[in-house]
């Protein structure tokens, strides 16, 4: 088996991302997420440095690399041009590769994030769109979206957008060719198995967890309410 | 080509528009008039194509798109500029442009990450691309022809009734400049991309301590519901560090920004019973894009202010714009759509 440090340094990312970080904690001083969580970006920085694969390890089982926000302030701010959010990107990456990720609560929702934005990217060709925004999800997005979904196309129109229609504008109906395209480049350079890689560990976190249907397989519309439900223990 | 504030080249013409997955939904008449601006006021000629997707930048920062993947959706993209022969983006998101600067400095430092993406692509779309000579963010172009915009505008960003210019704090999306602080205008810790805007329409900049803080948008913190007090925290601190200085408005140039600033707004009031206005309204926050719009003489309908949790109406009536109030919630036709059970932060 290769070591984590080993496929680390596969990621071209971490050579863009790290060069000899020096312990300085500013990252760390300026990150939102340590202000937020007991979160720590020069640590993980210098787990990844000085290969301690134990560190690296229990890093990608831990909720720990989910709590950054990819901000990337810490990029500015690094006087060794370091970017520890790009580090994060290559330890989440590993993470879902080996599954370990369903080890940790927040690592376990990479599964959601699959079924919500990743849906939406291959059916849509968008990240986001109204009719996936549903108000009883987003309570924060307030009575004017309320309003807005639910009177989306006139709403739209009267804006100028293109809501599921043909051609260009807001919010258009991308044509079936232009989704077969990202379909068969999600296909072509991993973003598939990416999917389903996310999807066969979660499958197993299901099974172990006893969402299981009458005939034994893992029940996922059960596991993804026990996601969104899930609680911070700590 | 050189512009003030920065050494950033911003191209002048022949722009290929690149949507974003946050503004066309949230906000999408501010495309429609950043588009129209540029057709119908500044004479450019700029490509909308229907053809285009996300870059899934979103997707890539909640780390479910590989970036072997995002890289290919980023060269579609090129591909598609190429085969119509326009070299210039002309790209709303932050989120984007901060990712297509990622994508090309990776293959600056790394010719075979560029070299297997040409593969990817050719093999899954048939498709081949030449990399554009200009990226420009949509707000670089504004800040580009600000003084050109306060030529043609209707309106000063003044109060008409004490003849002061209107406070405004501006707030910059984090992958605008955070990342690649040369890509952006002004820079990352002083960017100047808005407050240039703001000064050149009549109104005053106010600098605020956490104006560099992220508005906590965080990806995975927003997407999933139970995690979503980081992101509202993070706006939380902002409000409270630009509080004391009492601003007209806010002005972003990031589509998730605004729509959080706007949002966030909303929700706070309701959990705390106040605002950060010191009214029931709040803040109103308005994107570049509107701002031009709101300047030019735009009917705030056609650009989508009723699409705002924030009312904007009583930033518009500060500065004495001509509008309808009894057109908010009408359809295309002219017939009533129905109406918000409230607008602003408090209904109480």
């Amino acid at each position: 088996m290769k070591s984590l440090t080993h496929l680390l340094n596969k990621d071209v990312r971490l050579k863009e991302g790290l060069n000899a970080c020096m312990n300085c904690g500013i990252c760390t001083a300026i990150c939102p997420a340590a202000e937020y969580f007991e979160y720590d970006p020069r640590t993980i920085v210098n787990a990844v440095q000085s290969h301690n694969e134990e560190m690296i390890q229990k890093l990608i089982e831990s909720d720990t690399i989910w709590m950054c926000g990819q901000c990337m302030s810490c990029k500015t701010r690094c006087p060794r041009n370091n970017c520890p959010g790009l580090i994060i990107n290559i330890l989440r990456k590993i993470s879902q590769e080996t599954g370990a990720f369903i080890k940790s609560r927040l690592g376990r929702q990479q599964f959601l994030l699959v079924k919500t934005i990743g849906a939406n990217i291959l059916k849509y060709g968008y990240c986001v769109n109204p009719h996936s925004v549903i108000p009883s999800g987003h309570p924060e997005q307030g009575p004017v979206w309320e309003w807005i979904y639910e009177n989306k196309e006139k709403v739209y129109e009267r804006v100028g957008a293109n809501l599921d229609k043909e051609g260009a504008g807001a919010m258009r109906k991308i044509d079936q060719e232009d989704l077969n395209d990202l379909d068969y480049i999600f296909t072509e350079s991993g973003g598939k198995l990416l999917f389903q890689t996310i999807e066969k560990y979660s499958m197993k976190k299901a099974f172990e967890l006893g969402f299981t249907d009458s005939k034994g397989n893992p029940d996922m519309e059960r596991y993804i309410d026990y996601l969104q439900n899930e609680d911070d223990e700590e | 080509m050189k512009n003030d504030h920065t050494s950033k080249v911003i191209a002048e013409d022949n722009y290929y528009f690149l949507r974003s997955c946050i503004r066309q939904n949230f906000f999408p008449g501010a495309e429609k008039v950043f588009l129209d601006i540029l057709r119908n006021k500044l004479g450019k000629t700029v490509i909308d194509d229907p053809h285009h997707t996300t870059c899934t930048g979103i997707g890539y920062h909640s780390d479910i798109v590989p970036f072997d993947t995002y890289q290919t959706t980023v060269a579609r993209q090129f591909a598609l500029m190429t085969e119509l022969g326009v070299k210039n983006a002309a790209v709303s998101c932050i989120t984007s442009y901060g990712g297509y600067n990622e994508v090309l400095e990776t293959w600056e430092h790394f010719p075979e990450q560029e070299t297997q993406t040409r593969e990817f692509l050719k093999k899954a779309t048939g498709r081949v691309f030449d990399i554009p000579e200009n990226i420009s963010h949509a707000c670089d172009i504004i800040y580009k022809y600000r003084n050109e915009i306060a030529q043609l505008a209707k309106y000063k960003l003044v109060n008409k009734h004490t003849g002061t210019p209107l406070k405004v704090v501006d707030h910059i999306g984090c992958h605008y400049a955070k990342i690649f602080p040369d890509k952006g205008v002004g820079g990352a810790e002083k960017s100047t991309v808005l407050t240039a805007m703001v000064k050149a329409w009549g109104g005053e900049s106010v600098d605020y301590p956490e104006r560099r803080h992220c508005c906590g948008f965080g990806f995975r913190h927003y997407l999933i519901k139970n995690n979503r007090s980081y992101s509202i925290s993070n706006s939380k601190k902002k409000f409270e560090s630009m509080e004391p200085y009492k601003p007209d408005f806010i002005v972003t140039n990031c589509p998730g920004c605004n729509m959080f600033l706007d949002r966030w707004q909303y929700a706070l009031a309701q959990i705390e019973g106040k605002t950060y206005s010191g009214d029931k309204n709040g803040i109103p926050v308005l994107s570049y894009e509107e701002l031009a719009g709101l300047v030019l003489g735009y009917n705030p309908w056609d650009m989508g202010f009723q699409m705002h949790q924030v009312n904007i109406e009583p930033l518009l009536d500060k500065i004495g714009v001509v509008y309808n109030p009894d057109e908010k919630y009408l359809d295309i036709k002219g017939n009533p759509i129905g109406e918000p059970l409230f607008s602003g932060c408090l209904n109480e």
